[in-house]
């Protein structure tokens, strides 16, 4: 907002208001026919919120079932089922969609796009979502049951699923696809569209961070569609591929499985880098530190997540010589997540800092997201991980870099941009509230687990010895006051959509920078129908 | 800002990190909980034990040097102490140094696990051998030096009280859940080499105490050794998700010295025949 061409664009997006804020009537021409990347970006964005409802209620179960020894409330089986559904539907159904909600708002704003290049795509990739999850849903309703085997669906175990897996395979098909489409259009989107100026390295970190995450979609996703067909035709069509009676090999599945698995955890995480690269610059009223190096780091990372997938295997018996490599190549990549982590706490340096709820969560995200890297380089001691593997400190370790990791970025990203989605502030007061409720129930509910992972808890027990009792009793408090604080974030976000009476500025924050907020707030239906002139001094960045 | 208040604010803030540090991992072992890994009683244990304490320990310095600084600067460089943003945005030196500290901190590491990780691999030398296989949901151990053989499964007074709403209470029940009918015989100071597979789905045998996990797996024979250093009862879970059981197959070694070991495999031989039967029955 510095230089006249932005004056200029601003004022020409005023003076076309009523010429593109033509929205479709009528309930379904709005929304289940829409090809708007708003009104996508907000059906992803509920749909995820959702999901994080359903998966959080099975995780109070769970929770509900260890708060003490012995088995009190569901059997074991439907235990199974629930730690299963829980992580398929958080991981695929939460934290996923939601990042693709925000790639559809934000991408085209970011970089001067009218619209996202494929938009009728974009209303496919999103409306396949709901039947693949209702489909998923449903099989906990069938005679044979959902999945118990574990979100990893490891065989042989998983083909002793009754005939509801072949629902739970085709779910995960159309995930599959609606994930490719989305990301095929991200690409597209990022590399047709961007307005004139707004070169490569000067994208801000969100665009280049969600660049990445979209090529290891794109190369992943297919190979969970190939593993999961082969475990459906080994289920039904006496195939032998994991079957190693038959010749086949049950280890290869799991070599498949965390080939695509392990970009799949940094597909949850790269858009929350870029979040946090966002937020804490403008909080911190300074540009972000070593722009370029983030870029490359996050490119780093992502090339680094295709040679360690087998560091979730240490177990199953690798020769020496795999056990040491993926123990180095695993180490490898703390170094250019320290590199971020570095580039985050000096960007904050000599700040002129103010700690608005977006800015809360985002320093809460580099606080916690760090504990859950260094216990991640811990579990990559290959040695050490004989003890660590399969226990409470792994659940320790990747609920803390998914939920207050990836989660808070998501939290972080909400409070940040629904101003300017909605036109509306939300309530500062209760935000607060809800951070500091989060932050600390979340720590009350993780952090005993790793103590509960290092005495000797294995994971995925529905009961367990007396010995483990005080811990988990405080890990089930802290989760469910976690899960009804989250309820907090439910009505914040209601409230500023529907009820607030505080109108958003265009700039809402202070310390903004960047083409999103040169709109208005709303920004109007459809934007950037001319694209705007890019100068550097209107980015996120500093050349 | 002078430079003398920002030393001061980094002190104060480094002290409050490490009382922090100091709560979440050292205060709850006050409890008389356990915390931490177990040193457990093989060479291996230790060794395992030592790694995660070397890592651990980078780790948390690693910490408490990162959140020091971070939280200096929010107490420091706040709006609301009239703070003025500075405008610096990259610093070429400052980030090489940051990206060479931690691989030299990498190579550091890299040394002993490399060490742990070569000597955990080296079965050779093995005096005895037991094949243990995992199947839904027990564990079957195999002598194949002493011939003996016998499946071993929950014990009964844990299997009874682990039912849904038992109305026997967990605490009441003598090792519950770590208990088995027949538990894994073995003798100290002897090395002893485990062949582990698995008949059905994947299980993963885990005695904390000797430090490793290894998976059992149908088709495949794992190597894996001990050399017990303590004679005493150690007990572990399986570690691989393995059905809705999973929770209920435990483990159990009795560690026994090396004259007593023998004598109790001259009863089991004494007693195949009726042992054998016991076999076939289950």
């Amino acid at each position: 907002m510095t230089t006249e061409a932005i004056h200029e664009d601003l004022n020409e997006a005023h003076d076309d208001h009523d010429h593109g804020d033509h929205k479709p009537t009528g309930f379904l021409d709005r929304w289940l026919f829409t090809t708007n990347h708003k009104d996508i970006g907000t059906l992803y964005l509920v749909f995820s919120l959702t999901m994080f409802m359903i998966g959080g209620a099975m995780a109070m179960i769970i929770r509900a079932e260890l708060f003490m020894p012995g088995l009190q409330l569901v059997e074991p089986d439907f235990f199974n089922q629930m730690t299963t559904m829980h992580a398929l539907i958080m991981v695929f159904g939460a934290v996923m969609p939601a990042w693709v909600g925000f790639a559809n708002w934000l991408v085209p704003m970011m970089i001067g796009a009218p619209d996202m290049a494929l938009p009728r795509m974009n209303n496919w990739s999103f409306w396949i979502l709901p039947f693949a999850f209702t489909m998923l849903l449903s099989t906990l309703f069938m005679d044979s049951g959902g999945p118990a085997a574990g979100w990893t669906l490891y065989p042989p175990l998983v083909l002793q699923t009754g005939s509801s897996f072949a629902f739970v395979v085709f779910a995960v098909h159309m995930m599959g696809v609606s994930s490719i489409m989305g990301s095929i259009n991200i690409i597209a989107t990022i590399f047709n569209m961007r307005a004139p100026g707004m070169r490569l390295l000067r994208m801000p970190m969100f665009v280049w961070t969600w660049l990445i995450t979209a090529f290891l979609l794109i190369a992943v996703m297919p190979v969970l569609a190939g593993a999961v067909t082969m475990l459906l035709t080994d289920h039904f069509f006496s195939t032998n591929f994991f079957n190693a009676a038959g010749g086949g090999d049950p280890v290869m599945f799991q070599h498949i499985f965390w080939f695509f698995g392990h970009p799949e955890v940094y597909i949850m995480i790269l858009p929350a880098f870029g979040v946090v690269s966002e937020i804490l610059p403008t909080f911190s009223r300074k540009p972000l530190f070593g722009y370029g190096s983030m870029v490359y780091a996050t490119a780093t990372i992502a090339f680094l997540s295709f040679i360690v997938w087998a560091h979730h295997m240490f177990t199953v018996g690798m020769p020496l010589q795999a056990e040491l490599f993926f123990m180095y190549a695993t180490m490898l990549i703390s170094v250019p997540t320290g590199v971020k982590v570095f580039n985050w706490v000096a960007t904050m340096w000599q700040g002129s800092m103010t700690f608005e709820t977006p800015m809360l969560f985002a320093i809460g995200f580099v606080v916690l997201f760090t504990i859950g890297g260094l216990s991640g380089l811990m579990l990559a001691i290959t040695a050490a991980d004989f003890q660590y593997h399969d226990t409470y400190f792994v659940v320790a370790h990747f609920h803390y870099v998914l939920v207050p990791g990836a989660v808070f970025a998501l939290m972080a990203a909400t409070y940040y941009w629904l101003p300017k989605f909605t036109g509306n502030m939300y309530s500062e007061k209760w935000g607060k509230i809800h951070f500091w409720s989060s932050a600390i129930f979340v720590n009350v509910l993780f952090f005993p687990q790793h103590y509960l992972g290092l005495a000797g808890m294995p994971r995925r027990i529905p009961d367990y010895s007396p010995q483990f009792a005080d811990f988990n009793m405080i890990s089930s408090i802290g989760g469910f006051a976690f899960g009804a604080t989250q309820l907090i974030f439910v009505g914040i976000v209601w409230h500023c959509a529907f009820r607030s009476k505080v109108r958003a500025t265009p700039e809402v924050w202070e310390g903004s920078r960047g083409l999103e907020w040169t709109l208005d707030s709303p920004p109007a239906y459809h934007s950037f129908n001319t694209p705007p002139e890019v100068t550097c001094n209107a980015l996120s960045r500093a050349d | 800002m002078k430079k003398e208040n920002t030393i001061i604010v980094a002190l104060a803030v480094l002290a409050a990190v490490i009382a922090a540090t100091w709560l979440i991992l050292v205060a709850p072992a006050l409890t008389g909980n356990e915390i931490n890994m177990t040193k457990g009683v093989t060479q291996q244990s230790a060794d395992h034990f030592d790694l995660h304490m070397i890592v651990l320990w980078i780790c948390v310095v690693i910490g408490i040097a990162v959140f020091t600084v971070m939280f200096t600067s929010i107490v420091l460089h706040r709006k609301s102490r009239g703070h003025k943003a500075a405008k610096f945005s990259h610093s070429t030196k400052a980030e090489i140094i940051w990206t060479i500290i931690p691989v030299l901190i990498l190579v550091v590491m890299a040394v002993p696990a490399t060490t742990a990780l070569v000597r955990m691999e080296d079965s050779s030398g093995a005096e005895m051998t037991v094949k243990i296989t995992g199947f839904q949901w027990r564990w079957k151990y195999e002598y194949l030096d002493q011939d003996i053989s016998f499946i071993s499964s929950l014990d009964s007074s844990s299997n009874a009280a682990r039912q849904l709403n038992s109305g026997v209470t967990p605490e009441s029940v003598d090792n519950y859940l770590l208990d088995v009918d027949h538990p894994l015989v073995l003798p100290v100071g002897r090395k002893i080499k485990f062949l582990i597979t698995a008949d059905d789905v994947i299980h993963s045998w885990w005695v904390p105490a000797l430090g490793w996990k290894r998976d059992a797996i149908p088709g495949f024979v794992n190597e894996a050794w001990t050399n017990i250093e303590k004679p005493g009862t150690y007990r572990g879970q399986c570690a691989e998700l393995c059905g809705k059981d999973h929770g209920f197959m435990p483990i159990v070694v009795i560690a026994l010295a090396e004259e007593e070991f023998d004598s109790w495999v001259n009863e089991q031989l004494a007693g195949k025949t009726q042992s054998d039967q016991q076999v076939t029955v289950r």
